[in-house]
Order: structure tokens, then C-alpha cells, then sequence
């Protein structure tokens, strides 16, 4: 688009210079004629205003100080002769070489300019000279770009157009509207000086205008605004509120106040009228010190500050962003895949031993560890929202039972990962019915025990680790280790003579099926309940722990991890396949050599420091074919108390591992609870450790 | 209804910038290349606004000002003066005449519409 206007230019700026050419030569035959002078000047003023316009600075520039000498000449204070002519017509030449090169001319030319405009410049008296330095002031400012960009600053302007403004053909609503669109903008008009419908004369302005304005710019693009009105106005911009959060007990100006520091009243006045017991506009009106319409504007001023600072308020407090869970949950994903590309990358850089990959390798590695923690910790919201429902649940439920139970919830605060909460929420339900309905007593049996009437339930939650505990606990009846052995005979769940230890024994109310209580209540006793309870913490990769004394009371401890997205893992081999076993689980990692097997009579157990530690042999487990290697790895973990070993041929190492879900078609396969990618590309199975000594005992 | 803007100036280029600057803004554009040419446009056709140069051959643009000003049609019009920025006083001079307000040349297109806008709305 600029270029069509370039080549108009150019075209025109030959016309002209032929034209200027012409008008010279007719001047140097009659120095004197003015309209000659006036051809000339115009000419010389359009090529400099266009050629600035286009671009042409130099072009400009360069005419302008033939222009200024002819400006001279027209006011009379130079007089035309031939060596001035002379000048001219070579200034034209030098002109016509810079329109036909576009402005760029070489330096040979250049040189010439000079002279030329060192030519002119002589022909001018001296104080003049001066004066040719461009004396910068746009009519359109580029103000803003010079402005810092603070925050909302809000100014009081006071304007009162002069009566004959819109002779000029100003609008001052056009000013007032684009005031409006710098900010929020508040504006009293004082129409007391319109007079009368026979006294009024429609080209005159009897209106003035006060305007509160809060805006990011600075005072320069309000100003701005006014730029051809200043002369014809009376104008004041204050700045009156900087855009600080004021103190919380003066959040807003008095009225008084106001009306004092803009000059409307004088403070005696607000003195007497304090005193008064009537509001203080209404008082100051009456008292005939100020106009009612001044009252009308401070207190726009005030309503103003008042929005403004609550705005301002409102808007620290919610210093936080709300973010639609699908959004977080797509960040975990892609942060998975990076934690996966991250471990690729680290495997390749330290199998190539390059000292630079090696070196982005691990700044890749530590930012992806920040930015998986980062990442992590925003899906993380403190348990505190869920233990406060319980508090309606109990009170509830301890009614409709007829029982006093308090509820004390401790570590609200403890941040947990928002799926692992929301999968919590029933299984929490549950365990604390339990505890209301089976373990808290009866006041009067509790008073006769000699416990206080009311029965107490902790709901307590706390890190360790990677992990998260929560612990209910009951001051109530406990377990009846008894009643529990003699309902899993009834139910076939144990044979009738089996040794249990007591923890054992109550791990066997989460089996599915088993409840204690004979009659079912509305609340609990239909045998469902537990099992789902441990099922859901089976999910979540938690453990349940029971601890109960009869009599005194019983404690259920839930083990969460953090996350459910990514978890650490130890990677084993085993053949060709690699395998994942949760770190959090692992305790240590033994080797196992031929001999040792031996020596153990084929018993599939270890001595680990004197003790003896059965173990699982993954890769007969697995039915891998092939030889195991001379020394094979044990991994050990505790299960319920025990320890159990997994015989692997490798230990690789750890690994930061996303967690996929198996596809539907392996859904049933109970002892593999995930698959990640490796480094490599590879897909290694996640072990459920939990599930795999259960079953291999069971097949024994 | 769309705003009829007129462009008074003896450079062509300077009358196509205006021109296709307001346009594409969706004002109607009226040319004229001197104040002359101005005035006789002018009666026959209804103009929200005039942008004229200073220096013209015919009628320069004060005396254009001047003139508009004495016609009831155009006595409240906005007008636009272009100077250039050695011609301080001749701000002044065109405020005097009438002038709603002026633009310092060289301008670019995006400086001329926040003028037309401000004046005109």
C-alpha cells in the first residue's frame, strides 16, 4: 500500500520540480513578483511534506532548508537575485537525484548536499539559524510509549470549556467519550449556568464537567485528549489516587474531605458543619457555602474511589486462578510424556559418553524433576475440604444411633493429590461409620465402663515421604479378636484350627463377605463395606493397617501415595523383559548366587543376615524360558508385617515411571497393575507386589 | 449513516493516502486540491468534515477556514489543518480561523484516524 503512495509521490515531486524550475526562471527575470515567491515556496513545501510522509526523511530534510530561505524571501526580508537563483536550480538538480534514487544517494552526493545547504544557510540572518533545530512537538503524541506502564492511577479533571468552544467546531461529548475509553470514568455535569429557554444562545457551552478517571495510562495521553482544546478550556488534572491499596480503616475520602482539597469549601466551613448532627453535603448546602451541583460531583468522586478500591481489594484477595481440571490433568499427562522422553534422553547421553549431550541431559533431567513437582503440586489440594463434611456425617448418624460422639479432625492442611481425595471420599465414609456405628458404645455402656459419656473419633492426616497416613481412630469398644476368629470359621474363611496373629485376624474383616454385627442396622452390617474400603485403597496403591485393644479402642491407618500419575520404580530384569516394582515398597536388594540356592535345598528361601526370607521367583512365576544368570538379584519387601523376597536376574535401576492403565483386554490380569515406557521405547509391566505374594501363597 | 470526511490539498499523494486511510475506516472521502476547489465542492454535497492542507495555490488553507466558517452547514464541522512543525504560529493562526484542531506532517495513517475518530467520533 506504501509503495502505490511512493510512486504517486515520485511522479508528483518531478511535476513539481519542473514547476519550480519554471516559477525560478520566471523570478529571475522579475525578482519582485510575489506570486512567483509563493510558487516557489509551495512547491518546495509540498515536496518536503510528502516526502516526509513517504519516508523520505532526507528528501525532507534537505528541502526544508530551501523552503525556510524562501519563507525569508516571502516575508521581504531576503531579496531574490541570481546567485539565490542560482542556488536554487542546484538544490532542484540535487533534489530531482534524490526522488529519482529512491533517497538513497552516494556520498559523493552527499557532500554536495551539504555545501549546498551551508550555501543556504549563510544567506539567512544569523539568530535564525537556531531556529531551524526542529522544535518537536506532534500533535499526535506518542506520549504512551515514553510512559511507564504503572498501574491504575485515578484523576480527578476538571473541565470547563470556554463558551464559544464549539465555534471551532469541537464537541466536548467527543472528549468526555474518549475519556470513557481509557478507563472507568465517572462524570458530574454542572448545568446551573444553562440559562433560561429565552435566554439562551444554542452556539454556546454553559456546561462544565468534572471527571474522576482511572486508567493505566499516564497524565501525558489524558492531556492528550485536550491537545487542541487546551486554549479554549480551563482544565485541571489532579492526580488523586496513586493507585496504592489504601489503608483498610480510610478505604475511601470523606466528603468533606473531597469538597476541602478541591477548593470548594474552605475548612472552617467543614468545621461548622461537623458539628452539626445532619450529613454533610445536605448541612453544607443548607449553610449556603456551596452549590448543591459541587456537593452532587465530590460525592460522584467519592463513589468512584470507593468501586475503584474495592476492585482493587477484591482483586488481591482472589490472587489465585481457577483452572478447569481437564486442563491440569492434560498438563500431568504431557509432563508424564516429558518425564518420559526426559529418561530416553539421559539413557542415550550416557551410553554415547558425550560430555555436552551429558551436560543437557541433566539440566534437562533437573528441570523436568522441577516441572513434574511443580506440576504435581498443583493438582494437590489440602484434605481439610473432605474432613469437613464428615463433621455433618457424624453428627447425623450419632443421633439417629442415640450415641454422643465429637469428631477432632487434625492435619487439614495436608496436601493430597486431587483424584487420590476424590477416590477417598467413600472409603472414608465407610471407615468412619464403622467407627460410629460398631466401635463408639452407647453412652450409659460407656459410663459404665467407666469411659466419659461422650465417645471422641480422630480423623488425622500427615505426610511421611512420599506417602500420606490417614488415621481414624476410635475410643470405643475395639475389636473382638475372638468374635472376629469364631465368624471366619462359621463363614469358611479360615480353618477352624489355624494359628492367626491378631493383626492377621483383623485383616480379615475387609475379606469380602465378613460382618460383625448380627442384625444389619440401617447404617452397616451387610458385609459390604470393608471389602469395597480395601479394594478402593487396593486401587489408590494404599495399604490398610488395623490396630485395636478391646475395650479401648481401635485405630485404621490408610497409606497413601501422593500421586497416582507418576511414582518412582525400580526397574528389574528379567530375560529379555523388564519389569516395575514400586520403590516405595522395596526394602533391599540381596544378590542370590547358585550356591546359596543350593544350600537352601531348592526351599526358595534366603538368609539375609540370619534371617530367613522366602521368595517368589519372578521368572518361574512369569514362565520365562532360559537360563537364570550365575547370580541372580533378590528385591525384598514386607508385606502385613512380613518379609517376602521377588528373585529377578537384574536389578537396572530406578526410574521415574508414568503409569499407563492396561488395556481392557488385560483388565483381568490381576498381578500386573500397570504398564510404563521405558527410556528406550521398551514397555515394562508394573508388579502388584500385594497381589502376587497373595496369590503365590495361595497356590501353595 | 456513513461520515462524509473531505481531503483539501495540492499534493495528490497526500489526497490518496487521506483518501484510502478513511475509506478503508468506512468514511466517505470528498477531494478538492485547493481551498477554491473546496468551497465550490462543498456546496453541493453534505461534509461531516474537512481535513485541509495550509499552503495551497488558489485559497490557502486559513482562508478556507475562514470562509467554511461564514457557511451555516459547515460552522461546527471539525477542520483539520496539516502543518508542518516549523509553522508554530500558524497553529495559532488556524485555531483563530475557526480550526478544530491540526496534524503535524509527516503522519502516518493509524495518526490521522486517531484525529478523525477524536474530532469527528
Amino acid at each position: 500500500m506504501m509503495d502505490n503512495y511512493r510512486e504517486t509521490f515520485i511522479e508528483e515531486a518531478k511535476e513539481l520540480l519542473a514547476e519550480l524550475e519554471s516559477a525560478l526562471l520566471d523570478l529571475e527575470k522579475s525578482p519582485y513578483d510575489e506570486d512567483l515567491v509563493g510558487r516557489v515556496f509551495r512547491a518546495m513545501h509540498t515536496i518536503k511534506g510528502s516526502g516526509a510522509m513517504f519516508g523520505y526523511d532526507d528528501i525532507a530534510s534537505f528541502t526544508h532548508h530551501v523552503e525556510t530561505v524562501y519563507d525569508h524571501v516571502r516575508k521581504r526580508e531576503l531579496s531574490v537575485d541570481k546567485n539565490l537563483i542560482s542556488l536554487t536550480l542546484e538544490a532542484c538538480d540535487h533534489i530531482r537525484k534524490m526522488v529519482d534514487k529512491r533517497g538513497e544517494i552516494s556520498a559523493e552526493d552527499k557532500s554536495a548536499a551539504k555545501r549546498i545547504r551551508s550555501s543556504f544557510k549563510n544567506l539567512l540572518p544569523a539568530e535564525d539559524v537556531s531556529v531551524q533545530k526542529r522544535t518537536a512537538t506532534p500533535a499526535v503524541s506518542n506520549s504512551d510509549a515514553s510512559e511507564k506502564a504503572t498501574g491504575n492511577i485515578t484523576y480527578r479533571i476538571r473541565l470547563s470549556p470556554s463558551r464559544d468552544i464549539f465555534a471551532n467546531g469541537t464537541n466536548p461529548i467527543l472528549l468526555l467519550d474518549e475519556l470513557r475509553s481509557m478507563g472507568l470514568c465517572s462524570i458530574a455535569a454542572y448545568t446551573a449556568e444553562v440559562p433560561l429557554l429565552n435566554d439562551i444562545n444554542p452556539e454556546a457551552c454553559y456546561t462544565r464537567w468534572d471527571i474522576v478517571l482511572t486508567t493505566s495510562r499516564g497524565i501525558n495521553a489524558i492531556k492528550d485528549v485536550f491537545i487542541f482544546v487546551e486554549d479554549d478550556c480551563e482544565l485541571k488534572i489532579d492526580i488523586i489516587d496513586e493507585g496504592h491499596l489504601s489503608d483498610v480503616n480510610d478505604s475511601f475520602k470523606k466528603l468533606g474531605k473531597i469538597l476541602v482539597e478541591r477548593n470548594d469549601i474552605k475548612p472552617d466551613d467543614l468545621k461548622n458543619v461537623l458539628s452539626s448532627q445532619k450529613r454533610i453535603g445536605e448541612a453544607l448546602v443548607a449553610l449556603g457555602v456551596i452549590a448543591p451541583e459541587k456537593v452532587h460531583s465530590a460525592l460522584v468522586e467519592q463513589q468512584h474511589i470507593r468501586g475503584v478500591s474495592q476492585e482493587r481489594q477484591s482483586r488481591e484477595r482472589t490472587a489465585s486462578v481457577r483452572v478447569p481440571a481437564g486442563k491440569l490433568d492434560r498438563l500431568i499427562n504431557l509432563v508424564g510424556e516429558l518425564v518420559t522422553v526426559k529418561s530416553h534422553l539421559s539413557q542415550i547421553a550416557s551410553s554415547l559418553l558425550t560430555p555436552e549431550l551429558i551436560r543437557i541431559a541433566e539440566e534437562v533431567e533437573s528441570l523436568t524433576e522441577a516441572l513434574r513437582g511443580n506440576t504435581m503440586s498443583m493438582r494437590m489440594l489440602p484434605i481439610g475440604t473432605t474432613f469437613s463434611k464428615f463433621n455433618r456425617l457424624v453428627r447425623d448418624l450419632s443421633s439417629e444411633l442415640g450415641k454422643d460422639i465429637n469428631l477432632i479432625t487434625e492435619g487439614a492442611e495436608t496436601e493430597l493429590d486431587k483424584t487420590v481425595i476424590e477416590r477417598l471420599n467413600d472409603s472414608l465414609i465407610h471407615l468412619i461409620r464403622n467407627s460410629i456405628d460398631h466401635g463408639i458404645e452407647p453412652p450409659e455402656k460407656r459410663e459404665g465402663n467407666g469411659k466419659p459419656r461422650q465417645g471422641t473419633i480422630r480423623l488425622g492426616a500427615e505426610h511421611s515421604g512420599a506417602n500420606v497416613f490417614i488415621r481414624i481412630t476410635d475410643d470405643g469398644a475395639g475389636l473382638d479378636a475372638a468374635g472376629i476368629r469364631a465368624k471366619a470359621v462359621e463363614k469358611g474363611l479360615i480353618a477352624a484350627d489355624a494359628i492367626l496373629s491378631e493383626r492377621e485376624l483383623f485383616a480379615l474383616i475387609f475379606a469380602p463377605g465378613f460382618s460383625m454385627v448380627k442384625e444389619v442396622t440401617s447404617v452397616s452390617g451387610r458385609g459390604v463395606g470393608m471389602d469395597i474400603v480395601k479394594r478402593a485403597i487396593d486401587a489408590l496403591q494404599g495399604t490398610i493397617d488395623i490396630a485395636s485393644k478391646n475395650g479401648r479402642g481401635t485405630t485404621i491407618t490408610l497409606k497413601l501415595p501422593l500421586t497416582l500419575a507418576i511414582i518412582d520404580g525400580l526397574i528389574v530384569k528379567i530375560g529379555e523383559t523388564f519389569f516395575v516394582l514400586p520403590l516405595s515398597v522395596v526394602d533391599e536388594c540381596v544378590e542370590l548366587t547358585e550356591e546359596d540356592a543350593a544350600a537352601a535345598h531348592c526351599q526358595e528361601l534366603a538368609n539375609i543376615r540370619g534371617e530367613l526370607v522366602p521368595y517368589i521367583s519372578l521368572r518361574q512365576r512369569f514362565a520365562i524360558s532360559g537360563a537364570p544368570p550365575a547370580i541372580q538379584q533378590i528385591v525384598t519387601t514386607r508385606i502385613r508385617g512380613n518379609r517376602f523376597g521377588l528373585l529377578v536376574d537384574q536389578v537396572i535401576g530406578e526410574h521415574q515411571t508414568v503409569i499407563k492403565p492396561l488395556g481392557r483386554f488385560y483388565r483381568g490380569v490381576e498381578e500386573v497393575s500397570g504398564a510404563t515406557i521405558l527410556g528406550d521405547g521398551s514397555v515394562a509391566l508394573m508388579i502388584d507386589i500385594a497381589k502376587l505374594i497373595q496369590n503365590a501363597e495361595n497356590d501353595e | 449513516m456513513r461520515k462524509t470526511v473531505m481531503t483539501v490539498d495540492d499534493s495528490a499523494s497526500v489526497r490518496q493516502m487521506v483518501s484510502f486511510t478513511l475509506q478503508q475506516a468506512g468514511y466517505e472521502v470528498l477531494e478538492a486540491v485547493d481551498g477554491r476547489d473546496a468551497l465550490a465542492k462543498i456546496g453541493s454535497a453534505t461534509v461531516n468534515m474537512v481535513i485541509t492542507d495550509l499552503n495551497m495555490p488558489n485559497m490557502d488553507g486559513i482562508s478556507l477556514i475562514r470562509n467554511l466558517r461564514k457557511n451555516p452547514a459547515c460552522k461546527f464541522i471539525p477542520i483539520i489543518l496539516l502543518t508542518t512543525e516549523s509553522q508554530a504560529e500558524k497553529k495559532q493562526e488556524g485555531k483563530s480561523a475557526g480550526a478544530t484542531g491540526w496534524i503535524v506532517k509527516p503522519f502516518n495513517p493509524e495518526q490521522l484516524l486517531a484525529v478523525v475518530r477524536k474530532v469527528l467520533g
